[in-house]
């Protein structure tokens, strides 16, 4: 007989870096992205009629005009349209119906037969506007003096874990006391309190967004769009337009970068309300570039303040920490960001007295979103600033500060949660040896200044408690699978590794699996969002449930074909194989047509179809005035940021050489993508460090355009990024994994912003670190005439 | 608004299409032409993602009319693998796992293939001039980088 094929001699496909599954298609062009989708000659276009004020009472709306202008089929106002929208507080109309709180709000929708008519039509509705005072800071904002935005704030439908205050612009307030930071200050030895406004950014994936709507006779509606929330568009666009679920289907193909941006609703609505006045007929709504940096969601500005102390040993004794948030004119994610950023205030470090407010404070700015990072990057922005003024202050070595305190297995959590086990001081030595922490390395010029930093995070996905995830692993006649998910490949990955896991947990090469794409809300199994970094664990645990169900009725065909127990089978490499008897059979032969019973007696088994689901049901509530409960989040991914900069003392540039990126994604899936999420992310963080900031005057975007708002670009990537896999296994993860995507960005800033200073002796504050900026503090600070 | 019939070999194959006077080739080459590979990212000139070699040279398609290109030569990222074989770019960019959401690549390896074209062996600094104005906001560029230097390595002419 063969040698048998066991375990030990065929390659596991997790843990392997093997390529994309989604790479060849996108490199000779054929893959399918929304705006690439054909409607033939009867697709009709869509524009958006906006607000050019920051905040008014819309008077009169009139149309007629707009209505006879041939080519013209539908003009939509939000008089159609009564119900309210939203993610976790419903507090905005599809259209303005009488009031606009940021510029760019929508105030009509036209559907016409060139997107050149559509354009005309715009500028033929008449909207007369009684302007009213603005709101264009949080904490003004938060403040009674302030004009109150949303006056119906107490009657908006919310989610039991968010807190607004109406008659106040405050849509959540989250607080945390644990400890007693009073009783604590007179014990710390340093005390330091420091303020920062870190800017709103702007997401800018490279694909703008899109969504083309059809609504049929029957009121069916059907969604094309790039899209990270394919379920959940479909559930809030059914609730407001008092559609059911099921008559809204929404299909996703690959999503052109996605960074939160293309969560939750935002244009999707406008093309389906558009849509319901031309029924039959697709309706294409595609944001120019310019509306995608002023309409998109952005990401909200932040005012933080901290205090913190610690005594001279290098304890940290106590954290007072307020966060206002600017929430924008509505708000789709900013109250769960505010919740984010409250239960996770104290950074990732041990802390026995916290006192933290935070606040999501309605403005009129643009709508404020979830970004990668959901509110980590800038709430990490100043506090890992600060936790190095500490340790300067007491005289001890900032990595050393942070390996006192950082969080470990078992420490007790600002929220009184009890830490799982975590890599977390793993990677901080890991960075600051690849950095070669200590070492003062020369400049590379004489008029440049060398420096280095180092900076933490923590991060849990904020979403809530139950979100669930579903799959599909369905057997063809030739043993490859077909995985159906819900969740949505937008460039991390998702696809690749939910083949490998697929293929890990059946018992077959990678290669045999295919993803199917597009998603599909009428075929695709329910998966609550593609944010927070939760697919890897989340959905990777659904595609191990429905591929361990596919293999269990694989194998109890097999048992009962063979009079054997299904225990002493397995499958691998394609094959049913048995320990006992040394049988084996190929998939191929049975996993359709079942398996032929000896001496004809009939047939067992047939077409293997897996299912799976997941879904965590320990996440506790938090109490609404200490913020304390026994499960905040489900789990955090940890990790460590080090950078090597120059600083041009002649023009105040700051070049950023190398990074260091440590991680601890509990099991690397894919070691390659990891590392290339590590990568990315890392200079994502590096572009808000250095250049990102929309300047808003008044309410209105100074920078949309490319080369007004820059992002960083090949010159600007360091020479090299050192990623470093720690892998300390998360409890209910697949294999171990936890999430990494978002987490990738959240320390840089901080990172940078400590290197300045070791390179120039000035902490610079709020990002980003621009030339100017930089320029001006050294001469402020008498280093440069 | 005027119409024209232009003729325009387009990843090797000659083809007649009428057009309007203020069709970009961008337009020409995604709606009339079913060439959706060429991507739009800002319609404006700024992000690179609609980048095509006209003659020979990257442009973005955005920024040109597709009257001007009566009797021009365009080659899309549909036309740089032949026959099922990939170019070396497109092979190179896999294996350094310099692709993500794939939206900006397109743009990088038409760039990437104009590079090499004009410069066989260029120095790092050279490859990161030549994609300077194609921007990706996934993959921090550094595969993307190396990706190229590989390519030109793998130059069927190349040493």
């Amino acid at each position: 007989m063969a040698t048998i094929t066991t375990p030990d001699n065929v390659p596991h496909p997790v843990g392997d870096s093997v390529p994309r599954v989604d790479a060849r298609e996108k490199v000779i062009g054929s893959a399918l992205f929304a705006d690439d989708l054909q409607f033939g000659p009867g697709l009709l276009y869509a524009r958006i009629k906006r607000s050019p004020h920051p905040h008014a009472l819309i008077k009169r709306i009139d149309a007629s005009k707009a209505r006879t202008l041939p080519g013209v089929k539908a003009v939509v106002t939000g008089e159609a349209f009564p119900g309210y929208i939203g993610l976790y507080l419903q507090d905005r109309h599809i259209f303005c119906r009488d009031r606009v709180r940021y510029v760019g709000d929508p105030v009509a929708g036209v559907a016409a037969n060139s997107e050149e008519i559509a354009e005309k039509a715009l500028e033929l509705i008449a909207v007369e506007y009684e302007p009213l005072p603005g709101v264009f800071d949080p904490e003004y904002g938060a403040s009674p003096q302030a004009p109150l935005l949303h006056p119906d704030l107490g009657k908006y439908v919310v989610a039991n874990f968010i807190f607004p205050e109406p008659g106040s612009n405050i849509s959540n307030h989250f607080r945390i006391r644990k400890g007693d930071v009073e009783a604590a200050w007179p014990d710390c030895d340093v005390i330091i309190e420091r303020s920062y406004r870190i800017p709103h950014v702007q997401h800018v994936p490279i694909e703008p967004h899109v969504a083309v709507a059809k609504v049929d006779e029957q009121g069916r509606v059907t969604l094309w769009g790039s899209s990270q929330s394919p379920f959940a568009q479909r559930n809030l666009i059914a609730k407001s337009l008092g559609l059911s679920q099921s008559d809204v289907q929404v299909i996703a193909p690959y999503v052109g970068g996605g960074f939160g941006c293309k969560a939750g609703v935002s244009v999707e609505a406008l093309a389906v309300a558009i849509a319901m006045n031309v029924k039959g007929r697709p309706v294409k709504l595609r944001l120019t570039r310019e509306e995608e940096f002023y309409t998109a969601f952005v990401r909200q500005g932040l005012v933080s303040h901290f205090k913190m102390g610690c005594n001279k040993e290098g304890r940290l004794l106590a954290m007072e920490v307020k966060f206002y948030w600017d929430g924008g004119a509505y708000t789709e994610y900013g109250v769960n960001i505010t919740r984010a950023s409250g239960y996770s205030s104290s950074g990732p470090y041990e802390v026995p007295n916290v006192k933290t407010d935070s606040y999501c404070v309605y403005t009129n700015h643009p709508v404020g979103g979830p970004m990668r990072g959901f509110g980590m990057p800038e709430m990490h922005s100043g506090l890992e600033q600060c936790i190095d003024e500490l340790a300067y202050a007491i005289e001890m070595d900032p990595v050393q500060f942070r390996k006192i305190n950082c969080v470990k297995k078992g420490s007790t959590l600002v929220t009184g949660m009890v830490m799982h086990p975590t890599g977390l001081s793993e990677c901080l030595v890991k960075a600051a040896e690849a950095i070669g922490w200590g070492r003062k390395d020369p400049p590379s010029a004489p008029n440049k200044r060398r420096g280095k930093g180092i900076a933490l995070m923590w991060k849990a996905p904020a979403m809530p408690p139950n979100a669930g995830s579903s799959a599909k692993v369905a057997l063809n006649e030739d043993a490859t699978l077909t995985v159906s998910v819900g969740g949505q490949e937008i460039g991390q990955g998702s696809f690749t590794i939910a083949a490998q896991m697929a293929a890990g947990a059946l018992g077959v090469p990678w290669d045999w699996v295919r993803v199917a794409t597009p998603i599909n809300t009428d075929y695709s199994p329910y998966e609550w969002q593609t944010v927070a970094s939760r697919l890897t664990w989340s959905m990777g645990n659904a595609i191990v449930a429905a591929a361990r169900d596919a293999r269990k009725q694989i194998l109890d065909m097999v048992a009962k074909a063979w009079s054997e127990n299904p225990d002493d089978l397995d499958i691998i490499d394609g094959k049913v194989i048995s320990y006992k008897s040394e049988e084996s059979i190929s998939l191929k032969d049975i996993v359709i047509y079942g398996i032929s019973l000896p001496d004809n007696q009939g047939w067992v088994g047939g077409p293997v179809m897996g299912r799976g689901n997941f879904m965590p049901t320990y996440v506790t509530g938090l109490d609404p005035q200490t913020g304390q409960g026994p499960r905040a989040v489900v789990h955090y991914t940890t990790g460590a940021q080090a950078v090597e900069i120059e600083v041009d003392m002649d023009t105040g540039k700051v070049e950023v050489i190398r990074g260091v990126a440590a991680f601890d994604v509990g099991k690397a899936i894919n070691p390659d993508m990891v590392k290339a999420q590590m990568e990315g992310g890392f200079v994502q963080g590096l572009s808000t460090a250095l250049f990102e900031d929309l300047k808003l005057k008044a309410g209105v975007l100074q920078n949309s355009s490319f080369v007004d708002y820059r992002i960083a670009t090949s010159t600007d990537a360091p020479q090299s990024i050192e990623a470093i896999i720690v892998e300390v296994p998360q409890e209910d993860g697949p294999w171990g994994a936890r999430g990494i995507g978002e987490h990738a960005m959240v320390p840089t800033i901080p990172a940078v912003a400590n290197a300045i200073y070791d390179a120039i002796g000035i902490r610079p504050g709020a990002p980003p670190y621009t030339s100017e900026k930089i320029y001006l503090a050294m001469q402020d600070a008498g280093l440069v005439d | 608004m005027s119409f024209h019939r232009i003729g325009i070999t387009i990843n090797g194959e000659y083809e007649q299409v009428d057009i309007p006077s203020n069709l970009t080739l961008l337009q020409m080459l995604r709606d009339k032409l079913s060439l959706t590979g060429t991507k739009n990212g800002c319609n404006a000139g700024e992000c690179g993602a609609c980048t095509v070699l006209l003659n020979g040279e990257p442009v973005n398609s955005c920024m040109v009319l597709a009257v001007e290109c009566q009797g021009a030569d365009i080659v899309t990222v549909e036309g740089l693998a032949k026959d099922g074989v990939l170019d070396p770019v497109q092979q190179a960019i896999i294996d350094h796992g310099g692709v993500q959401c794939g939206f900006c690549t397109p743009g990088i390896l038409i760039s990437s293939r104009a590079l090499l074209d004009r410069n066989p062996e260029p120095t790092e600094d050279e490859i990161r001039e030549a994609l300077v104005g194609n921007l990706c906001r996934c993959t921090g560029y550094i595969r993307i980088v190396d990706a190229v230097k590989d390519a030109a390595a793998r130059q069927p002419w190349s040493g």
